[in-house]
């Protein structure tokens, strides 16, 4: 058999090639961007001519999914787990269609927020749309499952969550290949009614959803990823969600343990599995990474009928993400002997590489802004994000994809002077072009910069959607052409580019400015190409 | 058989590629293996870690336990301490000496030393200089990997293919380069350890 050292993200990947995938979709994002570009760059994908380019973002990738799952092919849709707020309307609403072809949405989420603005957790998500999820607890379960999950999505005609954290998706181990399944034909959908969520067919459709719960938390109680690994000593039951399990059982190395664990790895929840355990133990101690999402569901909004631990009494924190030796205290074991970081150790934050074209933009709008103080420049999610920190200073804001042009506007509405937003050009690509519409329609006076360095650099060099076609995109949405100025970020051209952007804060209405020269990793490749 | 490794350094000096050489070398034996890197904003010239778990039984945690660690490797002086609630009492401690300043307010070297040296196992190389030495000085992570190697219980040689698989394509002079950094780093503690 084959064995391959992979990242779970990458797992997950394999698995779903080997699962007889036909196209993925996706837009990048840490900690799931290793997914799609496993697939991208797979020898055995493109033979078979797999689908593989970026969208532009996650609610395209999650529709273009669907679509090659109602021609019945296999598709997949990767995403970081902001990202399923983008695609959350497609997402909620492909359980209501349901899938023909089998689809797997494959989220990855970041407890302690290593790099993201929040800790969501996507398992919500698959309650709320009334949709399977699966969580891998190792990377050989991340392969093993895409097979069930397309599987389960082909029997139950329904979208099937694959929910990843962090130290999964960026951990790597060995793992087992199994036998291939060829992709599917095409076939239509045997109902013509079942993608048409007219209010008559949508009622229909939901009462299905619905009533398919019951026959979802069947499958559950018999998964072999759900498993009840009894105890002789009942004071205590342990339910261990995902990776949660593998940090109560490396606290039980040397000696097995002796509470009942229950591991749950497959939703909606097995409830005769936790009935059992709850009749049968003194207390139950919840264990998830992410959420108290289980925690939650069992307590209740009265939270008196049960004897819970978890994240919610302080048990185990309530924030963050888990590690052995957090489980260590709420098992009550004796802790590790720890060693103190000597104070000499200093905090070393990221920063902008050195040459990075936007620590020119900075410099020249900081010097541009100078006369007008602090507090007037949005920006948005990306490498220049990292303008907030020293020596730059140069930014205010940080919320989702594409907020930049639309706080500016809505600050601008206010009678802030100037309003300023700064965006990538993936970012732009992704979910700025309809605030910028905005901007046009509603005569705002704002100043938008497009940071174009031709790639998406945070996430580690994908392509970016807008390459070569942002002045005709801001044109097209009504820019006036002589307010899209390009410059470039370089020293030299220092005082021009001061000066172009103090004449366009001055104009009244809305400005764009692009500063372009390509991101430092990949302007050596480039000049090669030409 | 069992090695909790932390390995520590800034964005950009090639941890990760001590983690995929020692994960090379791993895969080909029959040994398990974990290891749990950084990705995303923290690359960008900030601190990097990376948990590696070596063991001939089946491994639970995708992360070294505090106070588990059986050793550092660190690229970086200062790094080489942020992860000191790792190490165990008696682990290994494996750094590189030249510092990589990028904050105003980086300790002075003595103190470093002084801390480094407090902790009874340490080995304090200057890798930077080793690599120059060959001609390589991109190497230094090698020369580093190399001082580590006669704690992590692994065939020599299958560290060396690992050299040779992950470098393979870059041609046989940065091959070269990179095994002759590995060796050096090799007898450096050895020599350290027979003293």
């Amino acid at each position: 058999m084959d064995k391959l050292l992979l990242l779970g993200d990458e797992a997950l990947a394999q698995g779903a090639l080997d699962a007889g995938l036909s196209g993925a979709y996706g837009y990048p994002g840490t900690p799931s961007t290793e997914i799609f570009e496993y697939v991208q760059y797979s020898e055995e994908a493109a033979e078979r001519n797999v689908h593989r380019t970026w969208s532009a973002n996650e609610k395209t990738a999650m529709e273009e999914a669907l679509g090659m799952s109602y021609t019945g092919k296999r598709a997949m849709v990767t995403m970081k787990h902001v990202g399923l707020n983008v695609a959350a309307d497609p997402f909620v609403n492909s359980g209501i269609t349901g899938t023909n072809g089998g689809l797997i949405v494959a989220v990855a989420d970041d407890p302690s927020m290593h790099s993201s603005q929040n800790e969501q957790d996507s398992r919500h998500y698959g309650r709320f749309a009334l949709v399977p999820v699966f969580e891998p607890s190792n990377q050989q379960e991340a392969y093993d499952m895409t097979f069930d999950a397309f599987a389960l999505s082909e029997k139950y005609k329904t979208p099937v969550v694959m929910r990843l954290v962090t130290r999964l998706s960026h951990s790597r181990a060995g793992i087992f290949r199994t036998d291939q399944l060829q992709e599917n034909d095409i076939k239509l959908p045997e109902n013509p009614n079942q993608f048409v969520l007219l209010p008559a067919f949508a009622r229909e459709n939901y009462k299905n959803l619905v009533e398919k719960q019951k026959i979802l938390e069947k499958e559950s109680e018999e998964s072999k990823y759900n498993v009840y690994h009894d105890g002789k000593d009942k004071s205590l039951g342990i339910i261990a969600c995902g990776l949660g399990y593998n940090y109560v059982k490396e606290n039980h190395v040397e000696a097995e343990c002796e509470y009942p664990i229950l591991k749950i790895c497959q939703y909606p929840l097995p409830r005769k599995m936790i009935t059992r355990m709850i009749d049968e133990c003194d207390e139950v101690l919840i264990v998830e990474d992410g959420m108290p999402v289980v925690e939650e569901w069992l307590r209740g909004y009265m939270d008196n009928s049960l004897n819970i631990k978890g994240r919610m009494d302080g048990t185990l924190p309530r924030v963050g993400e888990l590690d052995p030796a957090k489980l260590r205290t709420a098992l009550g074991l004796e802790p590790h002997p720890v060693k103190k970081i000597p104070e000499i150790v200093k905090g070393r934050p990221p920063e902008l590489c050195k040459g990075c074209p936007h620590r020119d933009s900075y410099l020249a709008l900081n010097e541009a802004m100078k006369q007008y103080g602090k507090g007037h420049v949005f920006a948005d999610i990306g490498c220049y994000t990292l303008g907030f920190l020293a020596p730059f200073h140069a930014i205010n804001s940080c919320v989702d994809m594409g907020a930049s042009i639309s706080m500016a506007v809505g600050a601008s509405d206010a009678g802030l002077f100037p309003s300023i937003a700064v965006i990538g050009d993936s970012t732009f690509g992704h979910s700025g072009m309809t605030p910028l519409l905005d901007a046009v329609n509603s005569k705002s006076n704002v100043v938008v910069f497009i940071l174009d360095n031709s790639i998406v650099a945070m996430t580690g060099m994908q392509d970016s959607a807008v390459t070569g076609k942002i002045e005709e995109i801001c044109k097209g949405v009504g820019v006036e052409k002589e307010h899209v100025r390009v410059i470039n970020p370089l020293k030299p051209h220092h005082e021009e580019n001061v000066r172009i952007i103090q004449d366009e804060i001055n104009y009244n209405g809305v400005s764009v400015i692009i500063p372009r020269r390509p991101c430092i990793h990949i302007a050596s490749k480039l000049r090669k190409q030409k | 058989m069992k090695k909790d490794i932390i390995l520590a350094g800034v964005g950009g000096q090639g941890i990760l590629s001590i983690a995929t050489i020692i994960g090379y070398a791993v895969v080909e034996s029959d040994l398990h293996l974990k290891q749990a890197e950084v990705h995303g904003m923290s690359q960008r010239g900030g601190a990097v870690e990376s948990h590696l778990r070596i063991s001939d039984k089946e491994i639970h945690s995708d992360l070294v336990a505090q106070g588990r660690s059986d050793m550092i490797i660190s690229v970086e002086p200062m790094e080489s301490l942020r992860y000191f609630p790792y190490l165990k009492h008696d682990g290994w401690l494996i750094t590189n000496i030249t510092p990589f300043v990028n904050i105003p307010n980086y300790p002075e070297m003595e103190q470093l030393l002084n801390e480094i040296r407090g902790h009874k196992n340490s080995i304090v190389i200057d890798g930077d200089a080793i690599a120059k030495e060959i001609g390589s000085p991109r190497s230094m992570n090698m020369v580093v990997l190399g001082a580590a190697s006669p704690f992590l219980e692994i065939p020599f040689e299958m560290l060396e293919d690992g050299i040779r698989a992950v470098f393979g394509r870059k041609g046989e002079d940065i091959v070269q380069k990179n095994l002759d950094a590995l060796n050096r780093g090799r007898d450096f503690t050895e020599k350290y350890i027979q003293k």
